[in-house]
């Protein structure tokens, strides 16, 4: 009998799996479908400090960052993930804007950001190709990349304590006198002493299994995705040759757009190179239940602001388009911990748009949970009961 | 752009023997039609037309059902053919009816083509199996061939090995051999006879099948059963390919290899639906007899989104008189759903003579009828086609760990393993950690392997961008609905 069993092979479940081996408890991953099958496999691989507002979630990005880092030069020998720290630009359109983007960036300095302010000149050395015309910019050399399938898969397999069971649907919990014991699954029980709901965007049916309820909603998102450029995209007004886009770039309007509450369509392209050579164009957000409905307005408008923000890609094709779905929670902040209404039960999911990137905190918090230790960050606004009263 | 602003009754896609047969049909009712394709000429897979100077020579060398093709083309009346227009996309319009965004000319411009209705005539594709050296350059699809043909008839003097597995080896080398190639062997992975019981149910498939018998007698060319071509070898270019007996399964005996030499090799695996645009739009997808992908349609044709049609190998592989007849069929629906009376009578969409349904029936419901029962009989017999000629697991068991999987991106069968051992237990996430399907091609060549591999049938595709596509003209797109609505 496995001291855990983590149903979910996501990010975060991978997460939550590894930091609770390394802990030195057994532990099993169940997924209905393939690893990195869910949410995962249909995002971005963004680990980002710079999107967010200082507060619990910023807390939780900061140190998320630094454990990125960390995974990554342990994974280097056994095989690693792509983890680019590559830094992240953020560009004002006006001096507005910029305003507005230099006293956030003031705020998130407290939280333990690191940023640089960039004016308008100093922006072509950062990204040669980047339209001309912005009031200036911020840098934040903590944001990253990973890509978040193989983080996935690789670090599920890291501790030996892990097993991995795909193809297993969790279709109930076992129950003793209130308490949860493990799961029932369509091949058989399997006993635990413990249970993380690590479902993302389906983790809502999975606390239902257990009579509590966490509001997780889908909050759709498309990505368009070019054809692979050569590293050296040509000479550029800066000087030698550079790859297209040298970070991850996206204009002020997008801080706004993800603490958004609307229902309707949002967008505001994050633009950024990937290994294969590919950019990624991602991406919208919108609430349609889950509905992969190709949206091509939605397309179109991604296409236009990624090409407003490097007129070059105007002559870059797109070859390919997806869409994948948010674990939104009404006040954007993930739900973390044990389920005080139900013993053994331990949520870690609704990580919205920052699931990737918030990983490994939410793995080592479950952990730290798991085995009665403090945790880094006290993870009381994280709370699976802190929804009690609001309407649905 | 070329017909921006034009709003049509019908709009089709794909100009092979389905989507001839119904834009004719629409055309000669009275509908306005456009009928777009990606190629330079009108006639899609089967009828691909060719040099003219070829064609006087000797038309039904190649081209047996010539005539047909004639009379398909010259019967499109009026009809707006769009040549070289890539279609990207397929939704609704704003305004009501469909909008189909396409890509014309070598320059790729964009524009969108509207109409109240859409027929989905897309064809389908040659299902790729990779096997050691199926990248070397002589290496082909049993299509590729056909384009072959269709060039410069290159293939005059070459030696030819043809291999796979389905009917349609024997029409592939029996041109090939009346080009002037020298057919060095037909190599069928299946029963040597698989088909042969049936096509005695099919008189004029059966007189098919011994015209392509006496062809392949006349070019002195082996045809063999229980064989496959399980490795292609060459240094920088085809020289020879190992021929294994397989088992029932496609394993191949010990010891049952021979060393053929050729410099082309053609493959023919049997098709694959071509369904981006369907599944963009929402229609229904279930799976054909041999549990492959294809639309849904009712007996008229339409697929579950109201307006929407689909017809010829897009509901299933069937061939081209198939394709025609259901042409055929969803022409006379359209032009009934247009005038709003019911599918099967057709008013004044009667199939032009020559096709066994002409003046000589009065009744307009007779007609539907009779093409009904016999699109039944002939879907009847494409099933048991699929049927007798399914893919094998055994194919595996051709593959080296260093054997491409997915050209586009460079993807070799171990890393395929390798993903498999991480966890990766579905075709998706095989791709989305080996990234086989995530190139140029988007898994059209390799998207079938990827899915035996990982034990699945091949489901339908979801691709939002069905050709590559520049961001510009996708940005235009929006700055064109930000004008509307202001
Ligand atoms: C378009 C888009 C872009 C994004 N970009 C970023 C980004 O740049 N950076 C970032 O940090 N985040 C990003 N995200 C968000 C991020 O992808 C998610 O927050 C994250 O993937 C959630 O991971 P997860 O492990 O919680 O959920 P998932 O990956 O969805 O994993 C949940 C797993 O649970 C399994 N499961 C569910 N129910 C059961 C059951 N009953 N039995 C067994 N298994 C079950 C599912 O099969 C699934 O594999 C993006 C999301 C989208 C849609
Ligand atoms: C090598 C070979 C030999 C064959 N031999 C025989 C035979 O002997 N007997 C027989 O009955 N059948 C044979 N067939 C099968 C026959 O070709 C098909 O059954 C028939 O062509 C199907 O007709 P269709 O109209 O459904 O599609 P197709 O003829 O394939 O036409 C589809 C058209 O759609 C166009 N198209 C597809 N997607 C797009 C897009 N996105 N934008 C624009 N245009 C698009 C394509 O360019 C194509 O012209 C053979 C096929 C091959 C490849």
């Amino acid at each position: 009998m496995p001291d855990v069993v983590v149903i979910g092979a996501g990010m975060v479940g991978a997460a939550c799996a590894y930091y609770a081996a390394r802990e030195g408890l057994s532990v099993t991953v169940v997924d209905r479908a393939a690893v990195a099958g869910g949410t995962t496999g249909s995002g971005e691989g963004n680990v980002l400090v710079s999107d967010k507002e200082p507060g619990p979630e910023l807390d939780l990005a900061v140190l998320s960052c630094r454990l990125w880092t960390e995974l990554a030069s342990e994974a280097r020998e056994a095989g690693g993930f792509e983890h680019e720290p590559k830094g992240g630009l953020v560009v004002a359109e006006s001096d507005e804007v910029l305003r507005a983007l230099t006293q956030l960036a003031g705020r998130q300095g407290k939280s333990g950001v690191v940023t640089r302010q960039v004016a308008t000149a100093e922006l072509a050395g950062y990204e040669p190709h980047l339209a001309p015309g912005f009031a200036g910019g911020v840098f934040y050399p903590q944001d990253a990349q990973v890509q978040p399938m193989l983080a996935a898969a690789r670090l599920i397999r890291r501790w030996p304590r892990v097993a991995l069971r795909t193809g297993t649907e969790v279709t109930g919990l076992l129950m003793e006198r209130g308490r949860v014991t493990g799961v029932r699954t369509r091949d058989g029980d399997i006993p635990a002493g413990a249970v993380v709901n690590a479902g993302g965007v389906w983790g809502d049916r999975i606390a239902a299994f257990a009579g509590v309820e966490l509001p997780i909603m889908p909050r759709r998102g498309f990505i368009l995705v070019t054809e692979p450029l050569a590293p050296a995209y040509g000479a550029s007004p800066a000087g030698p040759p550079a790859p297209l886009v040298r970070h991850k770039v996206y204009t002020a309007a997008y801080v706004t757009n993800v603490a958004s509450d609307s229902e309707g369509l949002e967008t505001s392209a994050v633009v950024e190179a990937t290994r294969a050579g590919t950019v990624l164009i991602g991406a919208s957000r919108e609430r349609v239940g889950f509905d992969r409905t190709v949206s091509l307005p939605v397309l179109a408008r991604l296409a236009r602001q990624a090409v407003d923000l490097f007129p070059a890609l105007a002559d870059v094709r797109a070859i390919r388009a997806y869409c994948g779905f948010r674990p939104y929670c009404p006040d954007h902040l993930p739900v973390i911990g044990a389920d005080p209404r139900v013993p053994g039960l331990y949520h870690a999911c609704g990580h919205e748009g920052a699931g990737i990137g918030l990983a490994p905190v939410t793995g080592l918090l479950t952990a730290r949970l798991l085995t009665g230790a403090e945790p880094e960050i006290d993870p009381a606004p994280f709370r699976p009961d802190r929804f009690a009263g609001t309407p649905g | 752009m070329t017909a921006d602003a034009a709003t049509y009754d019908l709009v089709v896609v794909g100009a092979g023997p389905a989507g001839l047969a119904a834009a004719g049909v629409a055309a000669r009712a009275g509908l306005r039609v456009a009928v777009l394709d990606s190629g330079a000429r009108v006639g899609g897979q089967y009828f691909r037309a060719l040099p003219d100077g070829f064609r006087a020579a000797r038309p039904w060398a190649l081209h047996h059902g010539f005539s047909r093709f004639v009379r398909l083309r010259d019967g499109l009346d009026g009809a707006d053919v769009l040549l070289n227009h890539r279609v990207w996309a397929a939704g609704p319009a704003p305004g009501g009816g469909f909008a189909v965004h396409c890509l014309a000319g070598r320059e790729e411009r964009a524009g969108t083509v509207t109409g109240a209705r859409l027929l989905i005539a897309t064809g389908a594709h040659d299902r790729v199996l990779p096997f050691p050296g199926w990248d070397l350059p002589g290496v082909m699809t049993a299509g590729g061939a056909q384009a072959l043909l269709k060039g410069n008839l290159v293939v005059a003097g070459r030696r030819v090995v043809v291999a796979g597995t389905g009917p349609f080896l024997l029409p592939v080398a029996t041109s090939l051999a009346a080009a002037g190639a020298k057919v060095a062997g037909v190599f069928e992975a299946g029963g040597r006879f698989a088909l042969a019981p049936r096509a005695l149910t099919r008189p004029g498939k059966a007189a098919e099948a011994l015209a392509y018998g006496w062809g392949l007698a006349r070019h002195r060319v082996p045809y063999k059963g229980g064989r496959a071509v399980v490795a292609a070898h060459g240094d920088g270019e085809l020289t020879h390919v190992t021929v294994a007996r397989v088992d029932a399964e496609w394993r191949p005996y010990r010891g049952g290899h021979e060393t053929v030499e050729c410099d082309v090799l053609a493959v023919g695996y049997g098709f694959t639906p071509q369904l981006d645009l369907a599944a963009q739009l929402g229609c229904a997808i279930g799976a054909d007899a041999a549990g492959g992908p294809a639309v849904r349609v009712d007996r008229h044709m339409r697929t579950g989104v109201p307006g929407v049609y689909a017809a010829g190998e897009t509901t299933g592989v069937g061939g081209a008189d198939l394709a025609e007849l259901e042409g055929l069929i969803a022409g006379r629906a359209v032009v009934a759903d247009a005038l709003g009376v019911p599918a099967g009578t057709g008013v004044g969409a009667r199939p032009e003579p020559g096709t066994g349904f002409g003046p000589g029936i009065r009744s307009e419901a007779r007609v539907g009828a009779r093409l009904e029962a016999r699109r039944r009989r002939l879907t009847g017999f494409a099933r048991a086609l699929l049927r007798a000629y399914p893919v094998k697991d055994g194919w595996t068991s051709w593959l080296r760990d260093d054997t491409l999987i997915c050209r586009c991106e460079e993807v070799p069968y171990g890393r395929v393993k390798e993903a498999r051992d991480l966890g990766a237990a579905d075709a998706r996430s095989i791709k989305l950690l080996a990234r086989p399907g995530m190139g140029w091609c988007q898994g059209r060549i390799c998207g079938e392997a990827v899915a035996r591999l990982a034990g699945e049938e091949p489901g339908p595709p979801r691709r939002p961008v069905a050709q590559p596509v520049r961001l510009g003209d996708l940005a235009a797109m929006d700055e064109r609905t930000s004008d509307d609505d202001s």
